[in-house]
């Protein structure tokens, strides 16, 4: 099929990617200041292709949405980036991260790709510390490793629990050194609402001046998506609150196609829900479940106090469920069991949508050995507790603190409540090898892209990808298209294909500005959400997902003909811009929901109840699935579906288990 | 513009002027109020006499007060400056605000009007009449020398004279807690192990100076002829 | 709970603005205090009412997107904690709240409670950086670096970017920012061999854009929602003097 030609080199996986870069094809530095490549996002991908791009001698324009490209959503990433360093000599090798990731998306990613990433996480590593990055250090002055899920050697470089800050920033000052350098013009509060394609190609944007209103044109040789993930089709997610699908969006309805796009990852560890007023969920690190012990009473409806709860009538289910990997199983499988013991009816807390993570009895074990060190012989309970949440303090205090300010309870004194929220998303924007979309000249990097995490990410794994794409992939790839573009012109902007971008752009403006229905667009958003969390959430079911469809065409049309958008187009406008977003994060829950009532397999963070085993863990058919399926827009409500079948040559496939 | 006068018109230039001529004129007041103490030894002022006769005739210290009195100068004129741009740093203000420094760092601006208010006082009173339009003489054995002191028991035989003295240290007082330590800190000297040391120090100089300055007034007074 | 507000509008950078009056009811106490901003917007456009414009992204107190002085607090009363964090339990049924945005002449409004503060990205732009491009850099293990400097880097780049030193700073100055971002690289042998260019250019740029100076009150580091100390500011003092007196910066 020459939709999808992944265009993965030939060799064996070691050597794909050296020869890869010592055969792409060239430009030469005269031409390069020739070639202008436009950028979309500013966040780890987005800033270090930016960065790079532009030292390499390409000129390059960056557009974000936000005040400032360090305000990306990047930032918020806690825990850290893997890289195959084997600086701890526990065994770990560029192999090891490639198996384990492969393994950990549940055998439906790339290997071509996913080596590629293995092979360059080390490299990221040596970059950031070069940049300044202020990376954990041991006190021989050289850096520090931990361990995270999924994985038996310890590879996660971190900087306290704000890795993705310190790694954005460091991408961050790369960019601002090339804007004060001159290469690259960074256009702050700018929005991209549609791509301009000329005779296929990718040829340019029409971007919205956020402050002002007005639509700009701008030409590229080359586009650049690095525009991050839609989790926020959920309403709720961990996600900031300007996270948004319409970069994307507006590429896959100029022909880029979509992988995997039912493709979601849901936290375990996420402080619940409190109210109708909730805006946004906010992640507690997967760290905390070394330490704390996730249980539900054992009686269904239970409303006494935790702490009134004796021991014998608590039900500590994944211990129970999983004996061998107890609290620490993966992701996705602690958000299915969470949610499990909720619909079961044996939830707690105001709303019966959360869980316990406990921390008291491992308080008890900490104390026990401060007491035995500090020689206190006869201590008491009280004694131990108190010595214990000393230890508990120094190794989670920030997470503590958070807990307690959002939610008003002291986390030290009862267990915390937790409920699994969406976090990541595995799809996005389908590309090959050279990360460049069905359309020729535009590329997607990043959580943009559908292209390494398989159906289910691994952590400290989204920062890595990100990096590896802006930092180490897409300066060479590019070179690859762009040299056969070095006889193109620059093009004016007011050919008629930018006219005709510009006019789409300016009717979907004036339609959303003219319906002067009764309702807001956050209302709209809540619905979706509502729907996109039941049907198409943790748990998807073919009945589910086809009444899912339904509501959405009908929320959809209820949208454009009774949403409310205050103001005009030619000022400061949030709500404008938010009705462009949700628009289309109406169309793309629709097509989720195909995706996934068309993947009929259990597999990573997509979980059919049709597709499961006696014991209800997710089952996956690797013999009609193990495909990644792409769907093109064919207009309203209409989809084709290419499938990119996956070859697993180096790694043999095995179902998962983790009892 | 050169190197130095562009380092000098840098905001960070001009608080390194501020912090330099600070600590001059701080030094300054260390020897003024060790010569000014000798008013309490119990000679009817001979020894004090004598001290500001050698402060006036000794031809280096004469060359100082020239240094002292450009230092003043120059800590006004770029207050003045430093103030003006911070003004203009913020054009519009806000309706409610709620400070979270301490008052007197707030108000270097003012108690150091009101020090300047009082300076030009303190000159009329003093400098003016020993520098310029001369003062009683006295004798000592078969020396001759202006009795300052015998100036001073007048000069503070008046309540309301003794009130702007009393009332201008206490700006002082003030003016040097914030002053002293922003110096340091303007030098870039702040150290975990030896800043709580400065801020003792500035604290105690802040506040024993001004005493011992306005204990002279206050006893003379009392004292009375 | 129902709270009393008092909102800055603005309708764009060269326009008057002044406070208006609103009143939210049903405010929840385990609301933030953004989403009772949401709450209040829903209502004003459900009337037919101008919604007020904040800026805001993350909520969770790491983008330094939002920007509100809250009674005369940038962030609001509490220590150590962004507008996005701060919950509504933090106040009393029929309390009369101000809100106005950050206020210096470098980050002009641009509407409401909204303000431009790009001048921090120029400052950055001007030197807050190490220059190695993609590919120059050695193994990452080659340079050990102190765990104490690297820990005092890290303290240093735990800054955020809000502009809330600059909004808390009586003379509006930036001097907080600009020193976080100077001590963290010279506190890192990385970052040595551009020292003193570093803070000679980052000054200069602050200054044109227009910042106050700094009198050390000490107000910036009381007011940093991540609580970045005024050691920073002494080191940039420092390394300034030696940049313009000794170096050749």
């Amino acid at each position: 099929m020459s939709k999808l030609e992944s265009k993965i080199p030939e060799g064996t996986i070691e050597t794909k990617w050296s020869k890869y870069k010592s055969s792409v094809p060239l430009v030469n530095p005269a031409n390069k200041r020739n070639l202008e490549i436009l950028i979309v996002g500013s966040g780890l991908a987005g800033a270090s292709a930016a960065a790079s791009l532009a030292e390499l001698g390409y000129k390059v324009k960056v557009f974000c949405f936000q005040d400032s490209p360090r305000r990306a959503h990047s930032i918020a990433a806690q825990g850290g980036i893997n890289a195959a360093k084997n600086y701890q000599n526990d065994g770990d090798s560029v192999h090891r991260l490639f198996y384990d990731t492969i393994k950990g998306g549940d055998y439906r990613a790339r290997e071509g790709n996913v080596h590629r990433l293995a092979e360059v996480s080390t490299a990221i590593i040596d970059q950031c510390v070069a940049q300044g990055v202020p990376f954990a250090r041991e006190y021989g002055g050289l850096l520090s490793n931990r361990s995270f899920g999924g994985t038996q050697v310890q590879r996660t470089f971190y900087a306290a629990g704000q890795t993705g800050q310190q790694l954005l920033l460091g991408a961050y000052s790369a960019l601002e050194r090339q804007v004060g350098m001159g290469t690259v013009e960074m256009y702050n509060r700018h929005e991209m609402l549609d791509v301009v394609t000329i005779d296929g190609k990718a040829r340019g944007l029409i971007v919205k001046n956020l402050i002002t209103g007005e639509l700009e044109r701008f030409f590229g040789h080359a586009v650049l998506l690095c525009t991050g993930g839609y989790g926020n089709v959920f309403y709720l997610s961990t996600n900031a609150m300007g996270s948004n699908v319409t970069a994307a969006w507006r590429a896959h309805k100029q022909g880029a196609v979509m992988g995997n796009p039912c493709f979601t990852q849901i936290h375990p560890t996420c402080i619940p829900v409190s109210g109708d007023h909730q805006s946004k969920l906010t992640l507690m690190s997967e760290s905390l479940r070394n330490d704390g012990r996730i249980w539900v009473p054992k009686k269904e409806g239970d409303n006494r106090s935790p702490v009134d709860i004796p021991e014998d009538e608590r039900d500590y289910y994944l211990e129970r469920r999983y004996p061998a990997f107890g609290n620490l199983v993966p992701r996705d499988v602690a958000s299915r069991a969470a949610k499990e013991r909720c619909d079961a009816g044996f939830g707690v807390g105001p709303s019966k949508m959360a869980v316990y993570l406990d921390f008291k009895f491992n308080m008890m074990r900490y104390g026990k050995v401060e007491a035995t060190k500090m020689g206190l012989q006869n201590a008491s309970d009280d004694e131990i507790l108190r010595l214990g949440k000393e230890v508990i303090k120094e190794k989670y205090g920030n997470l503590f603190d958070m807990y307690k300010q959002i939610t008003g309870e002291n986390p030290y004194e009862m267990p915390m409540r937790i409920y699994p929220a969406v976090h990541y998303t595995m799809g996005g924007l389908w590309v090959d090898y050279e990360l460049m979309t069905t359309v020729p000249g535009m590329y997607c990097l990043g959580e943009a892209n559908f292209s390494d995490h398989g159906a289910n990410r691994l952590g400290a794994s989204a920062l890595m990808q990100g990096l590896a794409d802006g930092y180490f992939v897409i300066p060479y790839t590019i070179g690859s298209y762009l040299s056969k573009e070095i006889a193109t012109k620059a093009i004016d902007t007011s050919h008629p294909a930018f006219v005709e971008a510009e006019g789409r752009v300016q009717k979907v403006m004036d339609q959303l500005l003219n319906i002067k229905g009764t309702k807001t667009v956050e209302s709209f958003h809540k619905r979706l959400g509502k729907i996109m969390w039941d049907k198409c959430g943790m748990a998807r079911n073919e009945k589910g997902l086809k009444e899912a469809i339904v509501e959405i065409q009908a929320l959809r049309k209820e949208f454009w003909s009774d949403l409310r958008v205050p103001g005009t187009q030619h000022e400061f406008n949030p709500e404008l811009d938010r009705a462009f977003r949700v628009a289309d994060f109406l169309e793309l829950g629709e097509l989720m929901c195909i995706d996934a009532l068309n993947r009929s397999e259990s597999c990573g963070g997509h979980f059919r109840e049709e597709s499961q085993t006696e014991e209800g863990e997710a089952l996956r058919d690797d013999n009609n699935y193990a495909y990644v399926a792409a769907w093109e827009y064919k207009g309203e409500s209409q989809w084709e579906l290419f499938k990119e079948d996956l070859k697993f040559e180096n790694i043999k496939i095995a179902q998962r288990s983790y009892k | 513009m050169n190197w130095f006068t562009q380092t000098l018109n840098s905001t960070l230039g001009k608080k390194y002027v501020m912090g330099i001529t600070g600590l001059f004129l701080m030094l300054f007041l260390v020897v003024h109020c060790g010569i000014n103490a000798l008013v309490f030894f119990p000679d009817d002022g001979e020894l004090f006499n004598r001290a500001a006769h050698f402060m006036a005739t000794n031809f280096f210290i004469r060359m100082g007060e020239v240094v002292l009195f450009l230092g003043i100068i120059w800590h006004v004129i770029q207050s003045a400056i430093v103030t003006r741009t911070n003004a203009k740093a913020r054009p519009q203000g806000y309706a409610k605000f709620a400070n979270s420094s301490p008052w007197y760092s707030r108000s270097m601006g003012l108690l150091g009007t009101l020090i300047l208010i009082f300076l030009v006082i303190h000159l009329a009173h003093f400098w003016v009449k020993s520098r310029i339009t001369g003062l009683e003489e006295v004798n000592y054995g078969s020396e001759k020398m202006e009795d300052l002191y015998i100036k001073m028991v007048e000069t503070f035989s008046n309540l309301w004279v003794v009130i702007v003295y009393v009332v201008a240290m206490i700006s002082l007082s003030y003016h040097l807690m914030h002053g002293f330590q922003s110096a340091f800190q303007t030098f870039g000297i702040n150290h975990k192990k030896y800043t709580p040391l400065i801020q003792m120090i500035g604290m105690i100089y802040s506040i024993v100076l001004p005493l011992l300055f306005a204990a002279m007034p206050i006893v003379i007074y009392l004292r009375g002829y | 709970m129902e709270i009393n507000l008092k909102v800055w509008k603005q309708k764009d950078a060269v326009s008057d603005g002044k406070l208006i009056d609103y009143k939210v009811s049903h405010v929840s106490p385990d609301m933030s205090f953004l989403e009772m901003f949401d709450v209040l917007n829903e209502e004003l456009i459900v009337n037919d009412q101008e919604p007020i414009a904040f800026d805001h992204d993350c909520r969770e107190g790491i983008c330094g997107m939002c920007s509100m002085v809250i009674d005369g607090k940038p962030h609001g009363p509490l220590e150590g904690v962004t507008t996005c964090q701060l919950h509504m339990r933090s106040f009393k049924d029929g309390d009369t709240i101000t809100v106005e945005p950050w206020r210096a002449r470098a980050f002009p409004v641009i509407k409401d409670l909204v303000v431009d503060r790009t001048a921090f990205d120029r400052i950055i732009a001007a030197g807050g950086y190490i220059s190695v491009n993609t590919g120059n850099a050695q193994d990452a293990n080659c340079l050990p670096i102190n765990k104490d400097d690297a820990d005092d880097a890290f303290m240093s780049a735990s800054c955020i970017g809000c502009g809330a030193c600059v909004a808390a700073c009586k003379n509006a100055s930036a001097m907080l920012f600009v020193s976080a971002k100077v001590s963290q690289l010279a506190k890192l042998p990385q970052g040595q061999p551009e020292r003193y260019t570093r803070v000679a250019n980052m000054v200069a740029q602050m200054d044109k854009e227009g910042f106050g100076a700094c009198t050390n009150t000490g107000a910036c580091s009381a007011e940093c929602p991540k609580e970045i100390s005024l050691t920073n500011i002494a080191q940039l003092n420092r390394d300034y003097m030696q940049a313009k007196f000794l170096e050749n910066a």
